[in-house]
């Protein structure tokens, strides 16, 4: 057998080795069943609850939390979703119930001015903060002129060591 | 001077961590205080033929408990629940939360039942009306069918004195 034969003979034993291997049963296995229905609404749903915090497990989306408690909010926007309500309508639902705490895009307004401004007040403070003390420091480190007498001693621990290192 | 920057600071820092100590996010303040109380009417506990509106308790003050046989804390609050119900000071209305009734009944016969009323509530859609993420909670209802606090988690001998109490004496008054 030449290589080459050799070569399309080994070809034609996986190409039939993959097509065995697609007709077999698990090949033919859906995907997991989805859970609604409707594509769409799931889409929006899913969109919807990302910006949502769950309540129990508070560092969770709703869309990625596993609690219980989420999958009845997410039941809930789903149902409201298919009844053709808004996603700002779903949300307004959601927070008249929750509170702002639900969304992890909080509105604008006196309770959340901290939260919003808080942190560039902080850069602001430190900024503020640094350039103090670096214009203290350059102050401090200015080296004070010598004296007549500490020159002439300088200058003779100069010549001292040079003489030694001769 | 030296130390006094560094010691300010420090002080600073230790406040915020001690008030930090003291915040319990999980109790995240409920909207619906000062609002009126969402209506509901769903059978009952222990007659489900028959309907409870929450509109019959117009007129009264009471306490709406969410609780389930599978919440461990609710065993935890129980006994003061059950203590509260016998002195007669303001009916508790249960509403059983995401529970199977034979379970609940069970749970009920073994560990006493203080609820003038209990209303199924199984998919927990009373619940998110009274915006509940955390069984046990407890509302303080007024006459006028207003939330006027909510508790959440189990009600405590601390709190029943500092808060209920005295609020349901106010609310009575």
């Amino acid at each position: 057998m030449t290589p080459d034969l050799l070569n399309t003979c080994v070809r034609k034993k996986i190409t039939l080795m993959l097509i065995l291997a697609l007709m077999s049963p698990l090949s033919w296995a859906k995907e997991a069943a989805p859970v609604a229905e409707d594509p769409v609404i799931e889409k929006r749903m899913l969109a919807l609850s990302e910006d949502l915090r769950c309540l129990v497990c508070q560092n969770e989306s709703l869309a990625g939390s596993r609690a219980d408690f989420a999958n009845d909010l997410r039941r809930e926007i789903r149902e409201q979703l298919k009844e053709g309500k808004k996603d700002q309508e779903i949300i307004d639902f959601l927070v008249t119930r929750y509170g702002d705490f639900v969304l992890y895009n909080p509105p604008i307004k006196p309770t959340t001015y901290l939260l919003w401004i808080g942190p560039f007040a902080f850069l602001l403070i430190g900024a503020g903060i640094l350039f103090f003390y670096l214009k203290m420091r350059r102050r401090q480190v200015e080296e004070p002129p010598l004296t007549e007498d500490q020159h002439r001693h300088a200058e003779s621990l100069l010549k001292e060591d040079k003489g030694n290192n001769a | 001077m030296r130390f006094l920057l560094p010691l300010a600071a420090f002080i600073v820092l230790v406040g915020f961590l001690a008030v930090g100590l003291g915040l319990k996010p999980r109790e995240i303040p409920s909207p619906l205080v000062g609002k009126p109380a969402p209506v509901f009417q769903s059978p009952r506990l222990h007659e489900p033929d028959q309907i409870l509106s929450s509109k019959d308790n117009l007129g009264k003050v009471w306490l709406l408990n969410v609780w389930a046989s599978w919440c461990v804390s609710c065993r935890e609050e129980h006994p003061l629940l059950v203590e509260l119900s016998k002195s007669g000071i303001v009916p508790i209305y249960g509403l059983n939360y995401k529970d199977k009734p034979e379970l609940a009944l069970q749970w009920l016969g073994q560990y006493g039942d203080p609820y003038t009323v209990s209303v199924v509530d199984p998919e927990g859609r009373i619940g998110i009306d009274y915006g509940v993420y955390g069984v046990p909670e407890t509302y303080v209802i007024d006459k006028n069918g207003v939330i006027r606090h909510k508790q959440i988690g189990p009600v405590t001998i601390e709190s029943l004195e500092k808060k209920i109490l005295p609020l349901i004496k106010e609310l009575q008054g």
